[in-house]
């Protein structure tokens, strides 16, 4: 089962600080974990949302607003893909994580494509992943 | 917590956990089943504490702590006489290690450990069987009827593997230690060759009515990126490890709706995993990057590669892969390969030359009642335009497949050639 833990921001990470070396240490320290244990597939950082933008969709309008975004909450730091046996293993792998101070990370399971059973008639499926090779080759 | 909740999360624990506290529990032990056993006997006491005590803030040391002093009051017990000396100087250092509070310090031992762990339980004094049977159950955390219905054997079939090849390593000696530099080479071609085996049991289950079963394969990576972290500096371990990603990375494609097999030509691309696609390049990239000559995981890994990066199979480096084909077939001297290698030049030069090749490996004892043989020799004919011919190699593949879902495919690429072809001979 692959996961994706969402890392959320904060004022600091928002304002292109980097982490005290000690906490940098310490994350170090718990991918190299995530990596010795082969639970990591893949894992970033994201910059400021200064450096991003929204594209809003009305009908047929778009429009673009660009960062930074007020609400630290739903503002994505980092993530993490992992593969994990269960989400009981993703949730222990997580609790491991060096974090404080009251912040919430969220983990998610991704999709399979057997995941939408019936919901995804074979020609949709077609579509969509083409779709996302053209993307990933791109 | 709620008590299944308490079970479930002690399960995710040992998960994560049971690898590193066996191969711990080995060097203090010397003996994989005493270590093993104490390794469960801290999950018992888990089990019987925690639900009411809460889960420990270090899971893993707490069951470590645990396990070791039971492990030490095993080494009392065992004691004779003339070993006294030996083990009290190994109490000493265990009963100093219990005294850290932070066992994190120890973090770099224990990978050492858990790479002799591997070492050991792929040790060439067991059989190839037995290698993969017990490598799945102290490294890959699977329990004996997990590995049973992986392979589809009885439990009590693997139950009893798994005894005798920990009996075997105990009574050959063999040593809790990592390979000396020229006998690494050999050691760890065996290694690779346990977790390959583990892999295409899944990839291409050999028997049995499901043509894969993705979790061992997803087994058979994780113990790959494990021993990737161990050994970085080993050009085949990536080689290996970027193969099984590229190869997996395939596997939502091969299964049809029904459950049927779908070659690669067929295969959509779109339903292919980007992830280990770009997983698979970037470990092959460092394999190349290690290697001096490329080896024979590397090499075909480099040739999935060729298969990966094409929009589709006409667009595939076919002449690549033949000379990829050639370095593996040179290096293995194996008819497999050669095999496959006459595949790759019937795509690069032509269904003639193909054809030459294969009729070139008819004799071969190797590959008598090989089934990709006739499956091969079937779809060059096919693209000959010798229809009734490679009906009859494709009956005679179909009869040979022990796998019911490959059985179908060749019975039904017979028909195919039967229909289109009536007067073709």
């Amino acid at each position: 089962m692959r996961f994706m833990v969402l890392v959320p921001g904060s004022p600091e990470s928002e304002a292109g600080e980097m982490p005290s070396t000690e906490l940098l240490g310490d994350m170090t320290k718990y991918n190299e974990e995530l990596v010795r244990s082969g639970v990591m597939l893949a894992g970033e950082g994201l910059h400021p949302t200064s450096r991003g933008a929204r594209v809003r969709f009305e009908g047929s309008e778009r429009s673009v607003t660009d960062g930074p975004f007020t609400e630290a909450k739903e503002i994505v730091a980092g993530y993490w893909i992992w593969e994990c046996a269960s989400r009981d293993e993703a949730i222990e792998w997580l609790k491991r994580a060096p974090f404080d101070g009251g912040v919430e990370i969220e983990l998610r399971q991704v999709f399979d494509a057997e995941d939408f059973g019936e919901q995804l008639t074979p020609e949709l499926r077609e579509a969509n992943e083409r779709l996302r090779e053209q993307a990933a080759q791109n | 917590m709620s008590p299944s909740a308490t079970q479930r999360a002690i399960d995710a624990v040992w998960r994560i956990e049971s690898v590193r506290l066996i191969a711990g529990l080995t060097r203090i032990v010397r003996d994989v089943a005493v270590a093993e056993d104490l390794a469960q006997d801290a999950l018992v006491a888990a089990l019987e504490q925690w639900p009411a005590s809460g889960i420990p803030e270090k899971p893993g040391a707490w069951l470590m702590v645990t396990a070791k002093r039971r492990g030490i009051d095993e080494l009392r017990r065992r004691v004779t006489f003339e070993r006294r000396r030996e083990l009290i100087g190994r109490e000493l250092e265990i009963l100093q290690q219990l005294d850290q509070p932070d066992l994190a310090a120890q973090v770099d031992d224990v990978q050492d450990d858990v790479l002799r762990l591997i070492f050991m339980t792929c040790h060439p004094v067991l059989s190839r069987e037995a290698r993969v049977a017990l490598t799945l159950r102290l490294l890959g955390g699977l329990s004996t009827p997990e590995i049973a219905r992986a392979f589809l054997a009885s439990e009590g079939t693997v139950a009893q593997r798994i005894v005798r090849a920990k009996r075997t390593l105990a009574e050959a000696h063999v040593p809790f230690e990592l390979p000396g530099r020229e006998e690494l080479t050999e050691r760890l071609s065996a290694v690779l060759e346990v977790l390959y085996l583990v892999f295409n049991e899944g990839y291409a289950a050999s028997a049995g009515e499901h043509l894969i079963r993705p979790t061992l394969c997803a087994d058979a990576m994780r113990l790959g990126r494990i021993l990737a972290a161990l050994a970085p500096r080993e050009p085949e371990v990536h080689g290996l490890l970027a193969l099984m990603e590229i190869q997996a990375s395939r596997l939502r494609a091969r299964v049809g709706p029904q459950g049927e097999p779908v070659l690669l030509a067929d295969q959509d691309h779109a339903r292919w995993d980007h992830v280990l696609v770009q997983r698979g390049l970037a470990g092959l990239r460092r394999a190349e990057e290690l290697s001096g000559t490329l080896g024979p995981y590397t090499l075909q890994s480099a040739i999935a590669a060729c298969h990966a990066r094409a929009r589709s199979v006409e667009e595939t480096d076919w002449p690549r892969v033949v000379a990829l084909y050639d370095a593996l077939a040179a290096l293995t001297g194996s008819p497999v390969v050669e095999l496959n290698r006459a595949v790759a030049v019937t795509m690069a030069f032509g269904p003639e030359a193909g054809l030459e090749l294969v009729d070139s490996l008819a004799d071969v004892p190797a590959l008598r009642g090989y089934r990709l043989l006739p499956g091969v020799r079937g779809d060059i004919l096919a693209r000959l335009g010798r229809l009734a011919e490679a009906s009859e190699e494709f009956e005679h593949a179909a009869a040979l497949c022990e796998n019911q879902r490959e059985r179908e495919l060749m019975l039904s690429r017979a028909a195919a050639c039967r229909e289109k072809g009536p007067c073709a001979a």
